[in-house]
């Protein structure tokens, strides 16, 4: 038995709870949404671009703490990176969470991202973690 | 019967240190449901009806045993009334397959009630679009049940089939079924009442339901899994074509033409879940050793003392009526502004085993305005201190959560 303290933790919890990333784009140049429908989540992810760089990120709709704060961070991580760097953090992040084991120093660049660590021992919440990354993956197929 | 006692029977449970509250998922099984299973392919496996040999025999004797015990169980009037599927979703698509789409037609009705699970809803919406048909809602008041007036507007002289839960498998609730069938039959219409969630838990008598067709699982009641039970009453499953066709349900076949076996062959296509058959057997053994008034007697108090003790917690909302003499077994409830899925989660950690989601009644949660909640569910083997380390974990999941809440 776990506390689960290590997978609920502050950072986890305040991205869950009181979002900034939770707003709509003015002038977004892709909207994909992303569900869960074996539990209700649903996200809509807004995605601007510049040039080939990720200029703003945001998301909108309900789920649990775990598909929220994954959002949030997803969107603080890749904010700025070029859309050749997202495409490996994203890969990087799902191999993660689905044990398809990666070096440290892999992970190292999922900067905040590596909250989610944990899920990794969660099957039964590793759908909630990757829900906003497999929705990016979906606008990356259509850039 | 003392806790001790009705624990020792159950493996699981003893060898687990978990709480175990997902009876209306699945039940545990006792060991004497696991011995029977074990006993039958140590001393009895064939394939039934097929040799002539006297172990197929044995193992056809050990099957059609089984169909007889279950109809004295459920009070059919003959063993030809009981159909055995692989589990109550596929009982309902017989129904809907093979009286369904032959006997509804354009306008007609059909009725079911807001809180069906998705097996009891699902396929009627198939039969209602393949026929024209209209599929009609009978909603749940604030609390949570059916009134007469919803039932008596809802059931027309349109309605050829309503469909009906006995219990909730979300809320608890019980429908007055005696109700419903008998004003559908007043209306003209075929009923079918999904008993899953009640038959674990009290006696059910088919003809005094009175019900066309009675349908449930074995394994919420203590049996294996791949087992499951279609009563229907003889003269319309007689008039009923087969759902599934191939070995044993035929009489004759020939190169362009074929003639069915008679009830209830006619409606098991191919080799059975022959141990599902005995486990669920020794299922129904087991339970009449016990006795539903003791598991009901165990059952009252530990749900009583659960909704007491949840209705204390001020951050959780429960759904479920207040009229506990219409509820059973089974609560529903959300820590308020937290997903169920992070509670969950968080019980887990503490070894409590709680179901999180909509619980195959997408169209319910819907209505409640929700996308899904906890439910914690009972069965006889649980106790007071069960629910006491329920309430212990959700304070501490409540505390993970309270300083982010906003509202």
């Amino acid at each position: 038995m776990e506390d689960l303290t290590d997978v609920y933790n502050e950072l986890i919890m305040e991205h869950s709870m009181n979002s900034y990333n939770k707003k709509n784009l003015e002038h977004p140049d892709y909207c994909e949404l992303g569900h869960n429908p074996n539990c209700g989540d649903e996200i809509t992810l807004q995605v601007e671009l510049d040039g080939d760089t990720i200029k703003d990120m945001a998301f909108s709709g309900h789920g649990c703490a775990i598909s929220q704060a994954s959002t949030s961070i997803m969107i603080d991580t890749l904010k700025g990176k070029s859309v050749k760097d997202a495409k490996e953090i994203v890969k990087t992040f799902i191999e993660m969470i689905k044990r398809e084991t990666k070096s440290e120093e892999d992970l190292k660049k999922l900067e905040d991202a590596i909250a989610f660590k944990n899920v990794s021992n969660m099957p039964a919440r590793v759908k909630c973690a990757l829900l906003a990354w497999h929705t990016l993956e979906k606008i990356f197929e259509e850039m | 019967m003392s806790e001790e006692n009705i624990i020792k029977d159950f493996p699981l449970l003893k060898n687990k240190q978990i709480v175990y509250l997902d009876s209306g998922a699945t039940a545990q099984k006792p060991e004497q449901v696991i011995s029977a299973i074990e006993n039958y392919y140590k001393k009895i496996n064939a394939n039934p009806h097929r040799g002539a040999y006297s172990l197929s025999i044995e193992a056809t004797e050990e099957y059609e045993n089984t169909r007889n015990k279950i109809a004295k169980f459920i009070n059919a009037k003959s063993a030809e009334e009981i159909i055995f599927t692989k589990n109550a979703t596929e009982a309902f698509n017989l129904i809907a397959y093979s009286y369904g789409m032959n006997n509804v037609v354009k306008d007609d009705e059909i009725v079911i009630s807001i809180m069906e699970h998705h097996s009891n809803l699902v396929p009627w919406q198939a039969v209602a679009k393949k026929t024209s048909a209209k599929l009609n809602y009978m909603y749940i008041n604030d609390e949570f049940e059916l009134s007469d007036e919803e039932i008596e507007n809802k059931i027309t002289d349109k309605t050829k089939i309503v469909g009906i839960t006995h219990v909730s498998n979300v809320l608890g609730t019980i429908n007055n079924i005696e109700k419903i069938v008998k004003y559908a039959h007043k209306k003209g219409a075929v009923v079918v009442v999904d008993v899953s969630q009640s038959i674990p838990h009290m006696k059910i008598d088919v003809q005094k339901i009175d019900a066309d067709f009675v349908v449930f699982s074995g394994h919420k009641m203590l049996a294996p899994m791949g087992i499951g039970i279609l009563y229907g009453k003889k003269e319309i499953l007689n008039k009923m074509p087969p759902f599934l066709m191939g070995g044993d349900m035929i009489e004759y076949v020939y190169e362009q033409d074929t003639t069915f076996a008679p009830l209830p062959n006619k409606f098991e296509a191919g080799t059975q879940n022959v141990e599902g058959v005995v486990g669920l057997g020794s299922a129904i053994d087991y339970i009449s050793s016990i006795g539903y008034e003791t598991i009901q007697k165990i059952e009252s108090d530990v749900v009583s003392y659960a909704i007491e003790k949840l209705s204390n917690l001020d951050f959780i909302k429960l759904y479920m009526t207040p009229n506990v003499q219409n509820h059973q077994a089974v609560i529903s409830f959300n820590i308020k502004g937290v997903h169920p899925h992070d509670v969950a989660s968080i019980l887990d950690g503490q070894g409590v085993c709680v179901r999180s989601g909509n619980h195959c009644a997408q169209p319910l949660m819907r209505f409640l305005g929700i996308d899904s909640t906890c439910r914690a569910s009972f069965y006889f083997y649980n106790t007071k201190e069960d629910v006491d380390k329920l309430v212990e974990a959700l304070n501490k999941a409540y505390d993970m959560f309270k300083k982010y809440l906003t509202t």
